[in-house]
């Protein structure tokens, strides 16, 4: 338990996946401008998130790893290299199928996340995660846990970098620096800020 | 004909720079530019995917139906960012090491599925493919520039040969620490796209506030 506590810290703070990874930086730019979506999109995130990374885990611990088939007779098989058309598959249906039972079953937040839904698939920082579980070989629990608290710490990212976009368009910046160039600067100095998370253990 | 496919391939290097200017494929441009090795193995791991999953598209283009399309350009895009990741395992595998998850994550490359979608789905095999190859230099080209940066200044060398002579090696050079971390990455972006937008003022961004002037009163 301790250690998954630890475990979560760690996604969301010292490991950001948007801060000290650079994933799902494309919308982190794209979809910063408003606070409000901002924290639509960064709530999908951690929706999304929280699911398929533990279902991408239940995938590789019992289809894909060396001797993962052993149950279906095929003891010798190993279907890693499968792994990423495998989990971009999941993740573009999870996505669908969220889409549609938001629709049907919970109509408000489909209108509010539904936007959002079809671009998560394209963000670098859930298929991230789910490499990056594979990577670190995690167990389900582990896995669990590292997609919620990942995703959250996603979330937290987008949603202060809209507060700080909000501010700064109101002040006077040089002419090439406009939108994108100071954007990048403000990221830069965010996750300069979030590096002071490195070194705290739980 | 030869005047536009020049021009579709050199375009995307300045004019049309995917990440300077489209905002694509961000995410790895910066996570892998500390060293220049390794951002060349991405440049041209970005390239060979980029050209040919447009040219496999353009070549599908009239046989995909319109609803499934992006599940299609998916799997066309992830069957090869399986071969490119295979090949680095095979032939280079301490770079296939650092890239570590971003190989993977050629798939979910904004530069990748973007091309596919606004070029290759309307154009032929040879445009698209060449379009490709050009979107994928206008990338890399700002992955080098910002990978030279990066290792030159932070740790005094170039594809890993010695340039700066560094203190600890009893040189003369103080590398900055920073470079080597995520952040001067961001910044090393912000100021090249400030560079590219002073030498291109036509891509200056409008302002969303005006600020007043004293002399306007």
């Amino acid at each position: 338990m301790e250690g998954l506590v630890s475990l979560a810290f760690k996604a969301i703070f010292v490991e950001n996946l948007a801060l000290s990874f650079f994933l799902g930086m494309c919308t982190f730019i794209a979809v910063s401008k408003k606070i409000g979506t901002a924290i639509g999109l960064g709530i999908s995130v951690v929706v999304v998130q929280a699911i398929t990374v533990p279902a991408n885990n239940l995938i590789l611990q019992h289809l894909l790893k060396p001797g993962a088939l052993s149950w279906a007779g095929f003891p010798d098989v190993d279907l890693t290299f499968l792994g990423l058309i495998s989990y971009i598959g999941v993740i573009a249906a999870i996505v669908q199928i969220l889409e549609m039972f938001l629709d049907k079953y919970i109509p408000a937040l489909y209108n509010a996340l539904g936007i959002f839904l079809p671009l998560i698939t394209v963000n670098c920082a859930i298929l991230g995660g789910s490499l990056f579980m594979v990577e670190r070989d995690y167990t389900f629990p582990e896995a669990a846990t590292y997609g919620l608290s990942s995703g959250i710490g996603w979330a937290l990212a987008i949603t202060a970098m809209a507060g700080v976009r909000e501010k700064l368009k109101y002040s006077d910046i040089p002419d090439g620096l406009q939108g994108l160039g100071i954007t990048f600067i403000t990221a830069g100095l965010m996750a300069m800020g979030f590096m002071s998370f490195s070194g705290v253990n739980l | 004909m030869a005047q536009t496919n020049k021009s579709l391939l050199v375009d995307p290097l300045v004019d049309n720079n995917p990440i300077t200017l489209q905002v694509l494929g961000i995410c790895s441009a910066l996570a892998v530019t500390s060293s220049l090795q390794v951002a060349f193995v991405m440049a041209l791991a970005v390239t060979a995917v980029t050209a040919f999953s447009s040219m496999f598209i353009s070549i599908l283009r009239n046989h995909i139906p319109s609803s499934i399309r992006i599940i299609v350009q998916m799997i066309i895009i992830a069957s090869l960012v399986i071969c490119v990741d295979q090949i680095l395992k095979a032939f280079a595998y301490e770079i296939s090491k650092t890239l570590s998850v971003f190989v993977g994550l050629i798939i979910t490359n904004c530069i990748v599925m973007g091309r596919a979608e606004a070029f290759a789905m309307k154009n032929p095999p040879l445009a698209s493919f060449i379009d490709g190859v050009g979107n994928g230099a206008g990338y890399g080209l700002i992955l080098m520039m910002v990978g030279v940066i990066r290792e030159l200044f932070g740790s005094g060398s170039l594809f890993g040969v010695t340039i700066l002579q560094t203190v600890n090696n009893g040189g003369w050079y103080v590398p900055n620490g920073l470079l080597l971390l995520p952040p001067s990455a961001f910044f090393v972006i912000g100021l090249l796209i400030w560079g590219f937008r002073t030498w291109k003022p036509a891509q200056v961004e409008a302002r969303e506030y005006k600020i007043q002037t004293a002399e306007a009163h």
